[in-house]
């Protein structure tokens, strides 16, 4: 008798109040009663969070108990419960794919919330719909991928590095490629790291030295992935190393590649020798050549502004940084900040924030409405807080100028179909709590890639990055999900009209039978090509015309 | 959370702390005490039926005391692990009184008044320190008047008035309101008592000050204009010196919710740097002044006084303007400090761990996770104020140092 999928629907329907955000809206009562006259319910009940472990208990015990073989579940958004509420079905002994949603919060509770009559008729409609098409669902299975063990790092900075050691250290080989011929990336260019006061070179040579002698890693310099195929699991790259192609197998990647400073090109006289940026000014301070007496250093530098956005996190105290060092070296030298906000964010910019200045750095506000000006000789800027003009003379000016999106960011989020964002900054799963993930499975980003970072947290990343990807590696198999399209040979005509609007690179054209067909491993379920396809030749598992056909009778009939 | 709970591999020990610790990297020992709950962990279904009945109230610490909970109870509705604890400082059985109604309505007998602490010995690799911040305590910063004024509240009060799960359901009604309408359901008792008690000059004052209210009553109103002060404990040489690092962000957040739930708020945040580093928070602060009508105020509030509607007076410098004005407003948010947890002292001293001097767990500088003893790792407001997207990185990035350490079989690892 258990699940009997076919003949003998017995629906189940669980109505959550989602504390007051359903309950304190719509009448619960009503939409019970309600749920009990529809065709093929079997059982109904409400709760006081279905997503609470006692709630989800309840569709575990029901269904063996009311012998359901369908459970819909009225409440929030399936984008973050549906998986829930599915292992629940699926721990019960249901096939996952029998489980249908309906959205009576995002779409009901909280856009009615003073039509309580009208919302609760409403919600009526949605549960209607939903138990329309769970009458029509048909069990669907999972694929199971075969897994290559094996990580590849692109970008040999220190948020690559850190994340290639980790991968290494839990036992996965690692590709580590890197453009340049050598690898630290930024770090390379940078004179000291504070607060730990010590020379970039120090904690480059020993991660290189460590991978370098890791027997499980591999370090790819002057190397560039030229073209990547497959899916988490089985990626395969085209590595360009040296001018010579090789094939790399892969079950991750995980993108470093890094980000820039952005060259002030025509702003504020930028030359390169008196005005110059931070990245040039520390390799002054590298080679010991800074002596000029009055300096000057402006903040948020093609940042913060119409092109360009964001905060670039990292200049304020780079900014700090760099003026402690010269102010330590010769304390006579004549520091002045202009500045917008001092970004000294966190326990230690803030105590160094306080050490510039103890040790005399001078530091200005200016309204970016009013900038400062530079006429070659000194820098004029409207004083706030005195209310007046205030002129520096300056000898050496030194522009803070953001990190901007890496050369190659645009290749390689094509290549592997992940975002970028409005700056070029590769664009995370979710900004809070997936940090390190791409919406695409078994692709990772960590470093300057993702967001302005500094040394510590590009550290942290990395390693984030490669504990997110080991989830993938320390598995044995993996399972794609079930909803899935398919595209029928017989009648596809080959317009190529799903090909253009797959947003995954999910569909091929098979010339030699001139048809579409579906990779069903990289098919993420989005139905782009179900719509589009004029022969209604593709389909997707799971939203079948039938099943959307009984919803739309259910929204319209009442 | 519900993820962590779920998972077959993650062993939840809640309302239990570390007692004992011993070992090294690879092989470390620990005991914890598991409080009693007084309830059978395995018998719970969490229906909640007990709390229904049982007749004691205590003010809800979920919710900053705005409403009550009872002495049998549930943090939150999505608390994990799902079950009830009695609390013994209140449930009148533990306390040695009558009462047993609890147990009473428990279908699934899982009350139990004589559970005792119990322990739990565990063998380790790694551990990982992730003990969090508590919340600065505005009431040392006397000028600022919280704790004595009522519509002046913390950052986390706010999140709680602001939640449709919350004690106001959403709405920002002011907390004058809310301790005015507690104090007029109890007054008539009070006056009952006092006359029973034949103690007139109470019963006068009580009789003055239920008046009072009632007239108050009419200039009840939600809170519409709102003040928020940056740095409350932060950047102040008198109590933390850091910056808290996330405040500034939850204050432009808070403001624009508040605006969201009602078109007429109008919000005014003081701060001295706006620091929104993050990604995509600088676009969200313009967007805050663009979208929201956020005003930002470059000023540090210097005292907060109430006029005799309860309203707060702000006093600041506007440094654009250069000009000490004050403003009233409806209600004060104060964007309390990181504060490191009371509770860290004793976690560092059974761990061997280095505290920083703000009591921070302290990490090395360019390896951010690792502590100084091998195999103990730390991440989030445990080791310095972090925002969300920062902590969940670095909880991701030391769970990758204790896998390290897991995965080879414990030998010390090269760092």
């Amino acid at each position: 008798m258990k699940n009997s999928v076919q003949n003998d629907i017995r629906i189940g329907v669980f109505i959550c109040d989602c504390g007051s955000n359903i309950a304190g809206y719509l009448e619960m009562k009503e939409l019970v009663e309600y749920a009990k006259t529809l065709p093929n319910v079997a059982f109904v009940q409400e709760n006081l969070y279905t997503c609470s472990e006692g709630g989800i208990n309840e569709i575990k015990v029901a269904i063996p108990r009311e012998n359901l073989n369908r459970v819909v579940v009225a409440s929030c958004t399936p984008r973050t419960h549906e998986p829930l509420f599915m292992s629940a079905c699926e721990e019960a002994g249901m096939n996952p794919y029998l489980f249908e949603m309906a959205n009576i919060r995002d779409q009901c509770s909280w856009v009615h919330m003073r039509e309580r009559e009208a919302g609760t008729e409403r919600a009526k409609v949605q549960i209607a719909m939903a138990v329309a098409k769970a009458a029509k669902l048909r069990e669907l299975s999972r694929i199971q991928l075969s897994l290559s063990h094996r990580a590849m790092v692109i970008g040999g900075g220190v948020a690559g590095m850190s994340a290639a050691l980790a991968l290494a250290n839990m036992g996965y080989e690692v590709d580590l490629v890197e453009k340049q011929d050598r690898l630290g990336g930024l770090l390379n260019k940078l004179n000291m790291i504070l607060p730990s006061n010590e020379h970039p070179s120090i904690l480059v040579n020993s991660l290189v030295d460590r991978l370098k002698n890791h027997p499980r890693v591999a370090i790819h310099t002057e190397s560039v992935v030229t073209k990547t195929e497959g899916y988490v699991g089985n990626f395969v790259a085209t590595l360009n190393e040296r001018g010579a192609d090789a094939k790399i197998k892969c079950g991750v990647v995980i993108v470093a590649i890094g980000a820039q400073a952005f060259k002030p090109e025509g702003l504020f006289n930028y030359d390169g020798t008196k005005v110059i940026t931070h990245l040039e000014l520390e390799s002054k301070l590298n080679q010991g050549t800074v002596d000029a007496k009055n300096i000057a250093i402006i903040q948020c530098v093609g940042s913060r502004s119409k092109e360009r956005t964001y905060c670039s996190r990292i200049c304020c105290m780079t900014a700090v940084k760099n003026a402690i060092l010269i102010k330590e070296a010769s304390p006579e030298t004549k520091i002045t900040i202009f500045y917008r906000d001092m970004q000294m964010y966190g326990v230690e910019n803030e105590e160094m924030f306080r050490k510039s200045k103890k040790l005399g750095v001078r530091f200005v506000t200016y309204d970016p409405k009013r900038p400062p000006t530079f006429d070659g000789e000194s820098v004029s800027v409207y004083h706030a807080r005195m209310g007046r003009d205030m002129v520096t003379s300056v000898d050496l000016l030194v522009l803070s100028t953001p990190l901007i999106a890496q050369d190659g960011a645009t290749e390689i989020s094509t290549m592997l179909k992940v975002p970028v964002n409005e700056n070029g900054f590769f664009l995370e799963g979710h900004v809070k709590l997936k940090p390190l993930d791409f919406a695409t499975d078994g692709v990772y980003l960590c470093g300057n890639a993702r967001f302005p970072a500094t040394i510590r947290e590009a550290v942290s990343q990395g390693l984030g990055a490669a504990s997110r990807a080991a989830g993938v590696l320390s598995k044995e198999a993996l399972f794609t999900s079930g909803i899935v399209a398919d595209i029928n040979a017989d009648t596809c005509c080959g317009c190529l009209g799903c090909l253009q609007v797959c947003p995954y690179g999910a569909i091929n054209f098979i010339e030699n039978r001139g048809v579409c067909q579906v990779n069903k491993v990289l098919c993420k379920g989005c139905g782009g090509c179900a719509a589009t396809c004029p022969s209604g030749s593709a389909r997707l598992d799971g939203f079948s015309n039938q099943q959307i056909y009984a919803q739309i009778e259910q929204a319209m009939a009442g | 959370m519900l993820d962590v709970g779920r998972h077959p591999k993650v062993n939840v020990l809640a309302y239990s702390e570390l007692v004992e610790f011993a070992g090294e990297i690879g092989n470390f020992k620990a005991k914890v005490r598991q409080k009693p709950r007084y309830i059978d962990a395995s018998r719970c279904t969490a229906c909640g039926a007990c709390a229904e009945k049982c007749p004691t109230k205590v003010p809800n610490e979920f919710n900053f005391g705005f409403d009550d909970r009872k002495a049998i109870y549930k943090d939150y509705a999505q608390g994990i692990p799902s079950m009830f604890t009695i609390d013994p400082n209140h449930c009148k059985v533990i306390l040695g009184g009558k009462c047993g109604v609890c147990a009473k309505v428990c279908q699934a007998k899982a009350v139990d008044y004589e559970q005792k602490e119990s322990f739990v010995e565990l063998n380790v690799a790694s551990v990982i320190v992730s003990t969090g911040y508590e919340l600065f305590d505005a009431t040392q910063i006397p000028e600022y008047g919280y704790g004595r004024l009522p519509n002046v509240i913390s950052s986390l009060e706010m999140e709680r008035l602001l939640s449709a799960g919350g004690p106001t359901k959403g709405h920002l009604t002011r907390p004058s309101v809310i301790q005015g309408e507690k104090r007029l359901k109890e007054l008539p008792k009070l006056i009952k008592k006092a006359e029973k008690d034949q103690n007139e000059a109470e019963k006068t004052k009580l009789e003055q000050e239920t008046t009072w209210l009632e007239e108050q009553a009419h200039k009840y109103h939600t809170a519409k204009k709102l003040g928020f002060i940056q740095c409350v404990g932060s950047r102040d040489f008198r109590f933390h010196k850091y910056c808290s690092n996330y405040c500034c962000m939850h204050s432009i957040k808070e403001a624009i919710i508040a605006r969201e739930h009602e078109r007429e708020t109008e919000s005014h945040i003081f701060y001295m740097d706006l620091r929104t580093v993050g990604k995509g928070f600088e676009e969200y602060k313009v967007r805050g002044a663009e979208v929201s009508g956020l005003k930002y105020i470059r000023g540090r509030v210097a005292e907060i006084l109430q006029d005799e509607e309860l309203n707060p007076v702000v006093y600041y410098e506007d440094t654009e303007q250069r000009k000490v004005v004050s403003m009233t407003l409806d209600m004060v948010i104060l964007a309390n400090a990181c504060s490191p947890s009371k509770g860290i002292a004793k976690v560092a001293e059974l761990l061997g761990l280095e505290l920083d001097e703000n009591n921070f767990v302290k990490t090395h500088p360019n390896r951010p996770l690792d502590t100084n003893v091998a195999g103990i790792f730390s991440c989030g407001c445990a080791q310095g104020p972090l925002d969300i997207p920062e902590s969940v990185a670095q909880a991701s990035s030391a769970a990758a140092r204790a896998a390290e350490v897991v995965m080879t079989e414990g030998l010390p690892i090269a760092v």
